[in-house]
């Protein structure tokens, strides 16, 4: 545990800057394009430029005898050697879910190069390895490839049709999945409901974007003979054990190493073709070889997310409490199905949210389309849950006539009500617990700084002068914390110092500096005598990564349980050499001490050299821990955002005028790293608000395939986002940390649709998807002034 | 074209194209640049881009590549003191210019205040943006335009990041850059021709 009462102040809690920042600044990161090894070859793709396609001889010839061209691959040169790719770990069906809910899960694995068939724009057919990318890239152009066209279908809804031609030959229809949950009696509680609203609600397709595209290194080192991968993953641990299974290597022998990695925020969460192939290439030719990405084959090829259409209706009584919610959704999962119930299930479990909903029906469609697969993207399945969720409790404040933010006070359950119990299954199959939260707290917070009454009488007096002000809100929880569990590894170095490894890296997220924070408090040292590795297979024999929001949790209470285990190793080995009680000695300024006597001391580096003569010495790894945490549950952290937009009815333009967003996700590690987590999701939640749309035309072309047109936000569409927080220790773990990475990002579409749809009130203009870009609000604004004729 | 000169070969780095080459020897240039204060003297395809001259050629990969479409800033340089983007510039462009990186910043070992702005005020999350946004704001504070709120951001106006949201990207530069009038005559007054 931490030091005793008259210890240093503890590093938890404080605004510690980073430690990760200097070498990035001096241009000394080191990200996967950065690695330069003698004699290094580089790949490039040929992708499909049609959307459905029977293929035909894929003729490699012509580029094979190009200069600098060392080896060539198709579909067939990978006969009988490799296995289709399936992302394993996020296609188990949890028991409680088989045995319950009994749903449809059908997989495609995605070959690793395209045989027989294309099915989107985008996938892998050939690969040249080359001495440089541009002769790479020349050898693509004389591929030779014959394309016969089939229909493509890219809407989710025309794919479910009965008589849709199919999205992928091999497959029996275009249902990748199907699902049906739910809790109490929804149909009886619609009968007796005073008010029912129902409504459409759509997310569009959104690309990641990370600014760093995907990329990766792989060597097979001639001395040791093991296979060394850098890959920009999340998760290297699982790259490890893919690699292996499809090279038919032991997992030993194949050493993933995450790099510095230029933002995840899920795309890099998963494993795609090229991380197999790359190796495999490697072990062929003995030579290093490199795949950088470039960003069109990351627009279109890199994985999606987000799109879903949801049906929802939700019930109340006169008062405004829920009665019932039902919402029957479809997922567009793309070609294939390659993150199995991930998605769809997280928006199931995530979709009533803060709210006390007796009756729940929820039922999930996953389609098959000609359209890049879509994965886990920051929020998976919250965003589009939220978003349904947040807009017909602003419908149903509407048809009440009630203030939103009374409606939502009258049904968000309370502190007294935790751990609280939806009645629904959560994603392990367990039943579903909110640990701890206090959302009539956030929402009380929220009212408060954005100063609501003050908003209602300006809206008035706006209104009066032809302009349009409206406020929205967003509620929404986040299960943070997703098992199965996340190791680390603390270690006395023979010089004293510290090393903690985890299979957690980071992308971003600072975990240089907030693991070490949990470390210098459990070990009672300074935090400049420990550094991080995480994310080398080689360090930690098992781990999981750094996704769903559950790294700090995870791996943060692993350090602190191997921590402690190393302090308490540390004082008795010192004790013994000491020839002291345990009890009496404590660690300060690197040295072991003799309370109350600072003569006597022992240096860490000293214990160190000291154990192999000892009498125990021999059965120990000298002063080290390996712990595992699994965590128990979920810890729920929440969020609410609350916005104030004007909206110029000639153009459709709007301005956000003030944005507030209370978050609670337990003890707060390092406030400033938080704060940013919360804002950085905060500000790609505003991007898909008004500007982000992955698009494709009737045929499946991509036409959003450059930053050109699919539109990041910039520094001008974020506005100085208000912080405030709320605290509620999560009593999931001995922390009492919580998740935070993802929740920033689930917030915006809602709350500033359902501002934008208060300001255009007057208009009669009902938002039913985003982006809110100029042209689609002009385009309402015009169907609804000729409606209100 | 010209025969370089011995003196200006930089010692460590290739002169020529390592083969294969990437073009016919008759597409090949001798191009002189100052990267970095040092004077280098090379060989290169015409098609080679500054930015892979710059970071696999001459080993400063500090430059990063966000896009290859101009539209990310990542990859954003100084030549001859101006913000330009090195995915859109071929190395055959650099003729006879001066150069900069993100390497150069550090001038004295220590962080410049603009890098330092950028640490304190958490401006950054993966670094990945972050070169390009830092070459940026250093065209923009070593010229002499007034450096208020709007130059600001116009300036950051051509750096995506996906990961800040901006916010602390925006305060950074305030802290670093604001001023009002031209900048103090004792730093880099000899820029202010």
């Amino acid at each position: 545990m931490t030091p005793e009462e008259e210890g240093p102040a503890p590093f938890i809690g404080r605004s510690i800057p980073r430690v990760e920042d200097d070498r990035l600044l001096r241009g000394q990161g080191r990200f996967i394009d950065d690695l330069q090894i003698e004699g290094m070859l580089e790949v490039a793709f040929l992708r499909s430029p049609v959307a459905h396609a029977r293929i035909h001889e894929v003729d490699l010839t012509a580029a094979a005898g190009l200069p600098g061209v060392v080896a060539v691959y198709n579909a067939a040169a990978l006969v009988g050697r490799v296995e289709p790719l399936l992302n394993s770990e996020e296609l188990r069906i949890p028991e409680g879910i088989r045995s319950t809910i009994d749903p449809v899960v059908r997989i495609q694995p995605m070959p690793l190069l395209a045989s027989g068939e294309v099915n989107y724009v985008g996938q892998a057919i050939a690969m040249v390895v080359a001495e440089s990318r541009y002769l790479a890239e020349d050898a693509l152009e004389v591929i030779d490839v014959r394309y016969d066209e089939l229909p493509a279908v890219i809407d989710p809804e025309a794919a479910l049709e009965e008589g849709s031609p199919r999205v992928l030959l091999e497959a029996e229809d275009n249902i990748g999945i199907h699902l049906e949950h739910g809790t109490g009696d929804v149909d009886q509680a619609l009968r007796s409901a005073a008010v029912i609203v129902e409504d459409t609600f759509a997310s569009q397709r959104y690309v990641p974007s990370p600014m760093e595209c995907r990329g990766i290194v792989a060597h097979r080192d001639p001395f040791s003979g093991r296979l060394t991968v850098w890959s920009n993953t999340q998760t290297p641990h699982r790259v490890r054990g893919h690699i292996a299974s499809c090279l038919g290597l032991p997992a030993d022998d194949v050493h993933v190493v995450a790099v510095d990695v230029g933002g995840g925020f899920g795309q890099k969460g998963i494993l795609v073709v090229e991380e197999l192939l790359i190796p495999l290439v490697a072990q062929d030719l003995g030579r290093p070889v490199r795949w950088t990405e470039d960003r069109q084959e990351n627009l279109t090829a890199g994985s999606h997310a987000r799109e879903q259409i949801h049906h929802i209706t939700a019930a109340a009584d006169e008062s405004g409490r829920l009665l019932a919610v039902r919402d029957r959704f479809v997922v567009n999962l793309g070609a294939r199905n390659m993150v199995g119930l991930v998605v769809p299930y997280n928006s199931l479990c995530h979709l009533i949210g803060p709210y006390r909903v007796p009756n729940v029906q929820i039922e999930a469609t996953g389609a098959l389309t000609n359209t890049m697969f879509t994965s886990p993207y920051r929020g998976a399945g919250r965003p589009e849950a939220t978003f349904a969720m947040e807009r017909i409790m602003d419908r149903l404040a509407a048809k009440l006539e009630m203030e939103p933010a009374e409606l939502r006070a009258r049904n968000v359950v309370t502190p007294q009500e935790m751990p609280y119990q939806t009645g629904l299954l959560d994603r392990r199959g367990l039943t579903q617990q909110y640990d701890s939260g206090d959302y009539p707290e956030m929402l009380d917070r929220a009212v408060k700084m954005i100063d609501l009454p003050r908003v209602r009488t300006e809206q008035q007096k706006a209104r009066v002068d032809g302009r349009y002000v409206g406020v929205g809100f967003a509620m929404y929880l986040e299960a943070t914390a997703l098992g199965p569990f996340e190791g680390a590894k603390v270690s006395v170095l023979p010089s004293g110092r510290i090393r903690i490894h985890t299979g957690a890296p980071s992308q971003g997220q600072g975990h240089r500096t907030t693991f070490v924070q949990i470390a210098a408090d459990a070990l009672g040292v300074e935090m400049g005598e420990i550094e991080l590795v995480a994310g080398d297979t080689a360090t930690i024999p098992f781990g999981v990564g750094t996704i769903a929001s559950r790294a700090l949790v995870t791996a943060e209470n692993a350090i602190h349980q191997a921590a402690v285990l190393v302090r308490q190793r540390i004082l008795d080995s010192a004790a013994e050499l000491m020839e002291v009680d345990p009890a009496d000695l404590e660690i300060a300024d690197n040295q072991v001490v003799v309370k109350g006597s600072p003569g006597s001391a022992m240096s860490l580096a000293e214990l160190m050299r000291a154990i192999p003569m000892t009498q125990g010495g021999s059965g120990r790894d000298g002063l080290s821990e390996v712990s595992y945490f699994q965590p128990p549950n979920y810890a729920t952290s929440s969020g609410l955002h609350a916005v104030v937009v004007e909206v110029q009815p000639a153009t459709g333009r709007v301005e956000i005028l003030d944005y507030v967003v209370v978050h609670e996700a337990g003890r707060i590690v390092n406030p400033q790293i938080a704060d940013a987590q919360i804002v950085g999701g905060t500000a790609q939640g505003i991007g898909g608000a008004l500007l982000e749309h992955m698009q494709y035309d009737e045929a499946g072309q991509p036409v959003t395939s450059t930053f050109m047109d699919y539109r990041l936000p910039t520094v001008d569409t974020v506005p100085d986002i208000r912080l405030a927080e709320v605290v509620c220790p999560s009593p999931t773990n001995a922390l009492g940390v919580k998740g935070l990475g993802e929740g920033g990002a689930v917030g915006p579409p809602a709350a500033l649709a359902n501002a934008v749809e208060d300001a255009l009130s007057p208009f009669g203009v009902v938002i039913h998807s985003c982006p809110l870009t100029p042209d689609r609000l002009w385009a309402l604004l015009r169907a609804g002034r000729a409606t209100e004729r | 074209m010209n025969e370089p000169t011995a003196d200006l070969n930089h010692p460590q780095l290739p002169r020529r194209p390592l083969g294969p080459p990437l073009s016919e020897p008759s597409c090949w240039h001798d191009i002189r640049v100052t990267v970095n204060g040092a004077p280098v003297c090379a060989q290169v395809e015409s098609r080679l881009l500054l930015v892979d001259f710059l970071r696999h050629r001459l080993g400063l990969t500090g430059t990063h590549v966000g896009c290859e479409q101009g539209s990310c800033g990542a990859c954003t340089i100084l030549v001859d003191g101006v913000g330009v983007r090195s995915c859109l510039t071929l190395a055959v462009q650099a003729d006879g210019s001066d150069v900069r990186t993100v390497e150069s910043l550090a001038e004295s070992g220590e962080l410049n205040r603009l890098q330092r702005a950028f640490h304190e005020e958490h401006g950054m999350q993966c670094g990945f943006c972050t070169p390009g946004i830092l070459m940026s704001m250093t065209a923009l504070e070593e010229s002499s335009e007034v450096i208020d709120d709007d130059a600001i951001m116009e300036h950051l106006g051509g750096n995506l990041c996906r990961c800040t949201g901006y916010v602390n990207i925006r305060n950074a530069a305030r802290r670093a850059c604001l001023r009002e009038r031209s900048r103090p005559v004792d730093e880099g007054a000899d820029r202010d021709a």
